[in-house]
């Protein structure tokens, strides 16, 4: 979590200093979904994620160093800078695909899924995408399609809009959907689905490892809708850091702006899980603050090798687009 | 050599390529569009009909399926059925199967084949009688054929399957029953080789899909006026054989080209672009193209007979190409 945290504040610096152009997506404020989700999956699975990918990515093992090379669109970068922020890749962790059509890969996710059980492989696949993918008709199409062959996949949904009313009145969070709550959607395709706080970690933890023995177990498609919070600062496409993340922050916020105080208090699934790390005395304070300097340190090696990898030859453009 | 009709050299080579490859699955379709033949298709699904799905109306969703399907390792062929349908799977298609090899730094394969029938095959209207390949040539990443012939049919297909690469496979309702020879020990027809269908000396007719048999046809009846013409058949779009092309229009100097896409911005304007860039000082007179009109297809009889490229309109072109 603190990774995924730390490389994507240091990501906001890089692009506020011109070091990328486009616009592009963060995943702060939910690391307490992904990471405990991801961490329930065999190393074989597939996962397909959005153009929100780099917190799902990282949470599987993907080298930072490589994710920030292709953001950055260099050919050192996870797809030698053919991909960029929206559709980074790592085949051998089983993100084959990465879209940036919100509802893109649900489709796709009912075709690894499709091959595992036809290959008998024991497989399942997790499709990660936001709430505003169910707003496209490739996800009832995929939903419908994953029931009736029973196949071995995870459709689990992150809601950044917790607290959100919908773009319908003009707020930041995404989805406008007359199916509310929105695992009413799969539910009318006998997909089970329930509806979880995506902030609690444990709680992630146990629930995706329910659903992903019910697949393996043969039962068919799962759908989980984790309910998370937007970080203030990814509003738009341009986002901003309020404040750099500091494991002090768990316990004091008072020299975070007041207008992000709230988030960083109860709703941040960062400093959440380390309250909670803390007070159960499986780590102490110094332990994490140990742990957070390593990082830190990590990620800041990983930009130094993304800026001076060089970019591709031009002529590289007009290669690799047929096998 | 044997005598074939079209559709049995098509299920010759599904059930061939069936029976070598359990990779090969085959999603939705009979691959007989309107065509009464249907036991073929039966003798397939009672020898292989574990690895054959008949989805639900979702094109979106079953080609985003085969695409994910693909990914995993599975070969699937897709047919859609009739061509205008690909509209609704556009997405999955044209935006994910086509740019995922190249979006991955040339990591992710995509080996899946979108089969369907275009074109003008007799009360079709607007909406049952799209050619969509010259739309589908406007996307990168996809390889595109188009037979006209049983041999060709056969061989193309097992290549088509063969390819790392997502293939439109491009067939026509009215080839269905068109009888022609194979030889006995028939092989793939490798991508981006044309045929010269008939041989001739005076203009060069390039044509595809039925297209092809019209314009032999509108030869044979030529050939009674004293005007030899060499029907060349490019047989794949892309890759596409310009070399062949422009071998018989340095003999001929002299072109037409027949094709059943609209005019604008359609297969015979593309095919007159290279021409015009790289076999313009071989040229006596200029390119014409006879294409479908820049209509919507009409319903009514002599109204679909006046749009599309005819065997009069063929010969009409010809005789003032070589006047």
């Amino acid at each position: 979590m603190f990774i995924i945290r730390h490389f994507e504040e240091n990501l906001v610096a890089l692009h506020d200093k011109g070091a990328f152009g486009g616009h592009y997506h963060l995943y702060v404020g939910q690391e307490g979904t992904g990471v405990p989700a991801i961490s329930c999956l065999r190393p074989d699975d597939y996962l397909f994620t959005t153009h929100r990918n780099h917190g799902h990515l990282l949470a599987r093992g993907a080298e930072p160093k490589k994710l920030f090379a292709e953001i950055l669109g260099r050919v050192d970068g996870l797809n030698k800078g053919k991909g960029g922020s929206f559709h980074s890749v790592a085949p051998s962790l089983g993100f084959l695909h990465s879209s940036g059509v919100v509802a893109g890969i649900i489709p796709l996710s009912t075709g690894t899924a499709y091959a595992a059980k036809a290959q008998k492989n024991g497989r399942i696949t997790v499709c990660l995408f936001g709430d505003g993918s169910l707003e496209e008709g490739a996800a009832p199409e995929a939903l419908n399609l994953a029931s009736l062959y029973k196949l071995p996949v995870l459709f689990l949904c992150e809601n950044n809009g917790k607290y959100g009313a919908g773009r319908a009145v003009a707020a930041a969070q995404s989805s406008s959907m007359a199916a509310y709550p929105l695992t009413d959607l799969p539910k009318a395709y006998k997909v089970p689905a329930e509806q979880i706080d995506g902030i609690d970690a444990g709680l992630v933890h146990a629930t995706v490892s329910e659903a992903v023995k019910k697949i393996r177990g043969g039962e068919g498609p799962q759908f989980i809708e984790a309910q998370t919070v937007r970080y203030p600062g990814s509003e738009t496409n341009w986002p901003t850091v309020p404040q750099p993340t500091d494991t002090s922050q768990a316990w004091d916020v008072s020299k975070v702006p007041e207008k992000a105080r709230e988030w960083y208090r109860s709703c941040d699934p960062v400093l959440i899980y380390i309250r909670e790390l803390v007070e159960a005395k499986h780590a102490s304070k110094d332990e994490i603050a140990a742990i957070e300097r390593q990082v830190k340190a990590e990620i800041a090696a990983a930009v130094e090798f993304a800026v001076i990898s060089p970019y591709p030859k031009p002529e590289e453009a007009e290669k690799d687009f047929f096998a | 050599m044997r005598e074939l009709a079209y559709y049995e050299a098509k299920f010759e080579a599904l059930e061939e390529i069936m029976a070598a490859d359990d990779r090969v699955h085959l999603i939705n379709g009979t691959f007989l569009s309107l065509s009464p033949h249907r036991h073929v298709y039966q003798n397939l699904r009672d020898k292989y009909g574990e690895r054959m799905i008949s989805p639900p109306i979702s094109e979106l969703g079953f080609c985003g399926l085969a695409t994910g399907a693909a990914m995993a390792g599975l070969r699937p062929i897709v047919d859609l059925s009739t061509g205008s349908f690909i509209y609704e799977a556009w997405p999955q298609v044209a935006n994910e199967a086509a740019n995922a090899f190249s979006m991955s730094g040339g990591q992710t394969r995509v080996p899946v084949v979108f089969h369907l029938f275009h074109g003008l095959r007799g009360g079709g209207a607007a909406q049952h009688s799209g050619s969509p390949q010259a739309m589908l040539w406007n996307c990168p990443g996809l390889e595109i054929a188009i037979p006209s012939s049983p041999r060709d049919v056969k061989g193309l297909l097992k290549t088509a399957v063969a390819s790392d690469n997502p293939t439109i496979f491009v067939d026509h309702t009215r080839l269905l029953d068109v009888r022609g020879e194979l030889p006995d020990n028939d092989k793939p027809i490798p991508f981006g080789v044309a045929d010269v269908k008939r041989q001739g000396s005076d203009i060069t007719l390039i044509a595809t899909s039925y297209t092809v048999q019209v314009g032999l046809q509108a030869a044979a009846k030529l050939a009674k006026e004293g005007i030899e013409v060499e029907v060349v058949d490019p047989r794949t779009l892309v890759p596409f054989d310009l070399a062949t092309i422009l071998t018989s229009i340095e003999k001929t100097h002299r072109v037409v080209i027949a094709d059943e896409t609209h005019q604008s911005c359609g297969v015979a304007a593309e095919i007159a672009a290279r021409i015009a860039e790289s076999g313009f000082d071989k040229l006596k007179t200029r390119i014409r193209r006879v294409s479908t009109l820049d209509v919507p297809v009409p319903y009514s009889p002599p109204l679909e007979a006046h749009i599309g490229p005819s065997e009069s309109r063929i010969m009409e072109a010809v005789r003032a190409a070589v006047a």
